[in-house]
């Protein structure tokens, strides 16, 4: 597993982005959109343990970082889920990816061209609820009142810090509206067996869930 | 698990709809807490939540509250969402159960 570094169109002009890469010139070649926001920490183990499976399976595997996350330089306020999908479609080409895994919110901005699978999918409007809600119950604690329906127009107009990501206002106008794209073969949490582990309090592991999921991909790509 | 077949019997059917509702709480917990299977048998009525388990902060209770919507079927209005309702498990247990109740 190697960082990989690939050119990132945006709207400023383009930049160079990383990605984690299992890149052995082979046949199959996926790539993998990962969870959106405050997902992504608790989706990552999971994600990775599920590229070196796929390693030993005999397929590569991509994990562009979504600009503004992770090694990116650029600034989350500034990006849009538009400008993410333009992004994961020229990974895909950059990479030549032959397949996508989405996983969860990252199902909103996978490329739609190639075969492609939504792991455990979600809508934008329901993970902005759900951060939102977070937000709500953090500020009750501190004693500070605040509401759904005054933090949703808050983002719209000023844009909004949930669990600290720093969302601009477009970003959340797209989120709100943004369901999976549609096509893609999906795997529900339950073929995995277990609960989700973006429901976990903490980032955590579980090896029998990856080796489910690289198998249906295994199984899926070579098919 | 099991389910109440039939609506013969309307007093064990209520009694199954709250042990089911005890059920899916304890699983969602499961998930939420990273539980071995089995360990959530254990909580009672009194066993403290919020407060009372450091992982359990703002975001695990959002996912918590949101989980607890889709596998309960109820809907959680956000100024229902207080200390108290997350204090121990058998607050938390009787508020799924009214809300079941309700819809």
């Amino acid at each position: 597993m190697t960082p990989a570094a690939w050119p990132c169109p945006l709207p400023g002009g383009t930049v160079e982005e990383y990605a984690l890469a299992f890149d052995s010139r082979r046949l199959h070649r996926l790539l993998i959109v990962p969870a959106l926001l405050d997902e992504a920490n608790r989706m990552r183990r999971l994600t990775v343990d599920v590229m070196r499976r796929l390693d030993n399976a005999g397929i590569d595997s991509f994990l562009p970082d979504l600009p503004g996350t992770n090694e990116s330089l650029q600034p989350l306020d500034l990006q849009t889920p538009e400008s993410w999908i333009a992004a994961m479609e020229d990974a895909a080409l950059h990479f030549a990816a032959t397949h996508v895994l989405a996983i969860r919110g990252g199902a909103l901005v996978a490329p739609a061209e190639l075969p492609a699978w939504h792991y455990a999918p979600v809508k934008g409007a329901q993970i902005l609820r759900q951060q939102i809600r977070a937000r709500i119950v953090s500020a009750r604690e501190a004693g500070v009142a605040e509401t759904q329906d005054g933090l949703q127009q808050l983002a719209l107009s000023r844009g909004i810090d949930l669990s600290g990501h720093r969302l601009g206002p477009e970003f959340v106008r797209q989120l709100q509206a943004l369901v999976p794209r549609t096509g893609a073969q999906e795997i529900p949490q339950e073929t995995l067996g277990g609960g989700g582990l973006w429901l976990r309090a903490e980032p955590d592991e579980d090896r029998a869930q990856a080796d489910a999921l690289a198998a249906i991909l295994t199984i899926g790509i070579k098919a | 698990m099991a389910r109440a077949r039939g609506t013969f019997n309307a007093v064990s059917h209520e009694r199954h709809m709250h042990s089911d509702t005890d059920q899916l709480l304890r699983s969602i917990l499961t998930d939420v807490l990273g539980l071995k299977s089995g360990q959530a048998d254990a909580f009672a009525a009194d066993t403290g939540l919020f407060g009372h388990l450091p992982e359990l902060d703002s975001m695990a209770v959002a996912g918590l509250l949101t989980e607890m919507e889709d596998r309960l079927d109820i809907v959680i209005e956000d100024d229902e969402i207080d200390g108290e309702l997350l204090e121990s498990y058998g607050s938390l247990l009787a508020f799924a159960e009214a809300k079941r109740a309700e819809s």
